[in-house]
């Protein structure tokens, strides 16, 4: 047992570095893809205080309908447009019905709200598209670079850097957004408290209408890129699972948070799994991220850039 | 007061009358609860499977029913989730009063729940291709089915697969043999055939678990592309977890001709999302692909041309929507044994499983059924409750499964001992004594 979990492992790094690079590599590509998803959760935690329970179900809902439109003939740049109005008029409904009757209320009570919309979207998606899988090809290739290859023996995957790429113009425009735009410092003022920040006159309306639209076209692209990786289908939702421990650690509050959360989780599962997994049966990856996060809230409860809440009493 | 009685009265007569009447037409007829998951992470395989039962049922009652006596059926729909499963079963187990006379899950799990369940209502139970290994033998589960086909058996017959494309079983000595499964009570079904087939035959076994739904793999597939690189990998899969074993497996280099899905990774579902990526993908089925059969013919005709097809046409003769029509075969044919004894009427589950256990679906008589070589003839006894069948390999060619191999029969020499040991463990455990009439 000592042999399998404090020595052999690292005689394997020590033999194969080239192969440890490559896992942390791998590690890091999957974690990108985690904050993609992270990054709708954050959106909408950081402008209203509610942890969105939805965000899953939003990607596959988003995702559904780009690819039916696109089955249905349309033009994939203009499903693409079609489906964030899709995303935007969802955001205006969620305000209307859901979150305006219950402003002021306990965040528990949001979030089981959240709840509520989590299965209204799964079934209503799966009504309007169906259960079946449908093929998202967006001409990326899913095959390492050879050249890269050939020459290094490291086996990278163009699809993991596209999908880095993406992940990281957004985190530059969604940054610039929340702190270079007026809107972007109202939101604040609505996570803190929503009657004071009514009271200063900040919209309230309309704030959770963008943010809504924006984590709904977050979710459009998580799921595209999801979406291509596994084909359109319902277990796109389950994804949300994946990046609650990302949450845990980088802070529900910070976008950077969630992109550093990302990439320690996922090079932290990705490392465990290959060196570790075996030593403890296999399949570890998915609970020791959760293991990982549980750690680090021991010594910072608030997540690695969360704000740290300091309440008078 | 008195009118008020006299018309509470009246209204609980009618009521009477009607559920009566309900009763007696319900009793013309054999009903079945049909269990199906059309929703959920696991949809894109239950939908083609309730087309093909569905279809299938409409088919045999558009054809004057089975001597005669109509099918009917209700659904529950449970999202392939056990615990939803077996409060489905329980609601729709009976209906008017008469009781179902066979439950197939397409689960597993629900299967593991429902073995008491259906054995205490009466019913067959019957796991065709999934479920309990050591259900078949009939002595110990007198009302579980798993014809025409086991886990052990597909496993068993998959290494004899493999063992023809490398000249041998006895080259297999040497080799690595990797089990990529779903981190569940199914995808463990094969771990005691392939261990006890690597002990027999001398290849390395490795095992690499994939926790539900599978969609993050990478890290396996980074130990079997890079690291342990097994001659060939059997993938236990469901849902979207295969098409991400064949992606990943492409991603890192593993070819992906090496990959053999069992028949549960085995369908258009399975390779369609992966695109390109699962060209040269073989994998397992215990009956041929495509719709070039005269049943598929009638179904079209009958049902389709009638416009009361269950789904979308194109579906038909696909892998999973062939699957529910050898799962309506069989059932079929041992309403129809029953029948041969206890008369023409709508038997009830325990002449069903009498029924069962006398199925004998002949080359002849599987031509008769418009499935001439669509599958290996199927004998069912009391004893032996899978009865002997095979299975082939088909091969992805980017859109059709192509290349079927020939028939690879399992090892029951060494499979069968073993559902005997497990079920005579089972019969302790449980304190059931096994039947001795059998042989």
């Amino acid at each position: 047992m000592f042999q399998a979990f404090f020595v052999d492992p690292f005689i394997m790094i020590y033999d194969t570095p080239l192969f440890f690079v490559e896992v942390l590599v791998s590690g890091l590509m999957a974690g990108v893809m985690y904050s993609l998803v992270a990054l709708g959760f954050v959106i909408i935690f950081k402008a209203s205080g509610v942890f969105n329970l939805a965000q899953g179900a939003m990607v596959l809902f988003a995702a559904l309908t780009f690819v039916g439109l696109w089955e249905m003939g349309v033009n994939p740049w203009l499903s693409l447009i079609l489906s964030a109005l899709v995303m935007i008029g969802f955001a205006f409904s969620i305000e209307r019905i859901v979150l305006r009757p219950l402003v002021n209320q306990d965040p528990i009570i949001f979030f089981m709200a959240t709840l509520g919309i989590t299965y209204f979207l799964d079934g209503f998606g799966q009504t309007i598209w169906g259960g079946e899988v449908r093929s998202l090809d967006i001409g990326i290739p899913n095959e390492p670079f050879m050249d890269l290859a050939d020459m290094t023996g490291l086996y990278i995957n163009k699809f993991d850097v596209f999908s880095a790429v993406v992940c990281s113009f957004l985190v530059v425009i969604l940054a610039g957004f929340f702190t270079k735009t007026k809107i972007g410092r109202a939101l604040r003022a609505v996570a803190d408290d929503h009657q004071a920040a009514l009271s200063v006159g900040i919209p309230l309306k309309t704030i959770w209408t963008i943010v809504w639209s924006v984590a709904g076209i977050v979710g459009l692209a998580a799921g595209i890129l999801w979406g291509s990786k596994l084909g359109v289908q319902f277990a796109l939702s389950l994804i949300a699972f994946k990046a609650l421990p990302v949450l845990i650690l980088g802070g529900f509050t910070s976008i950077p948070g969630a992109i550093l959360g990302g990439l320690i989780i996922g090079s932290g599962e990705k490392i465990a799994e290959v060196y570790w997994g075996e030593a403890m049966g296999g399949a570890i990856e998915d609970w020791f991220a959760y293991v990982v996060a549980l750690i680090f809230l021991l010594f910072r409860p608030q997540g690695l850039f969360g704000e740290k809440i300091i309440e008078r009493v | 007061m008195k009118n008020l009685v006299k018309k509470i009265t009246i209204v609980m007569l009618i009521g009477v009358v009607f559920s009566l009447t309900g009763l007696a037409q319900a009793a013309e007829k054999i009903y079945v609860p049909m269990l199906t998951y059309t929703t959920g992470p696991y949809a894109p395989g239950g939908i083609p499977v309730d087309q093909g039962f569905r279809d299938y049922f409409k088919y045999v009652n558009a054809s004057g029913g089975v001597n005669g006596v109509m099918l009917d059926w209700d659904t529950c729909e449970y999202g392939y989730n056990t615990d939803r499963g077996v409060e489905c079963y329980e609601r729709i187990k009976s209906k008017n009063g008469q009781m179902g006379v066979a439950v197939f899950p397409l689960s597993t799990g629900v299967t593991y729940a429902l073995i008491p369940r259906t054995k205490a209502d009466g019913m067959v139970l019957h796991s065709m291709g999934y479920g309990r290994t050591d259900a078949s033998d009939g002595r110990v589960f007198g009302h579980v089915f798993t014809a025409p086909m086991t886990y052990w058996s597909q496993a068993s017959a998959i290494t004899r697969y493999i063992g023809d494309q490398i000249g041998g079983l006895n080259n297999l000595k040497g080799k690595k043999i990797a089990l990529v499964y779903h981190n569940s009570a199914y995808g463990k079904e094969p771990i005691p055939t392939l261990e006890a087939l690597s002990a027999k035959y001398g290849f390395k076994f490795l095992k690499y678990p994939v926790n539900h739904p599978g969609l993050e793999q990478k890290s396996t597939w980074l130990k079997i592309g890079r690291q342990t690189k097994p001659d060939f990998t059997i993938i236990f899969g469901w849902g979207v977890m295969t098409q991400t074993s064949i992606k990943e497996a492409k991603a890192i280099g593993y070819p992906v001709s090496k990959l053999i899905g069992n028949w549960w990774s085995a369908s258009e579902n399975d390779t369609r999302p992966a695109g390109a990526a699962s060209v040269g993908y073989k994998a397992a089925g215990f009956h041929t692909i495509g719709k070039n059969y005269q049943l598929h013919k009638d179904i079209l005709a009958k049902v389709y041309g009638a416009g009361n097809g269950s789904g979308d046409k194109s579906v038909v003769g696909e892998v999973l929507y062939n699957r529910a029509l050898v799962q309506g075969v069989i059932f079929t044919e041992a309403i129809r044994a029953a029948q041969n004894k206890y008369g023409n009427i709508a038997i009830n589950g325990k002449q069903l499983a009498w029924g069962y256990e006398h199925v004998n679906l002949t080359s002849s008589r599987l031509r008769e059924m418009g499935l001439g070589g669509f599958m290996k003839p199927l004998k069912i006894t009391c004893a032996n409750h899978e009865g002997a069948n095979s299975l082939l390999i088909h091969e992805w060619d980017g859109k059709n499964w192509v290349n079927p191999s020939k028939w690879y029969s399992p090892m029951y020499d060494v499979t069968r001992p073993m559902i005997e040991s497990s079920a005579a463990a089972y019969a302790k455990e449980n304190g059931i004594t096994p039947r001795s009439n059998c042989n």
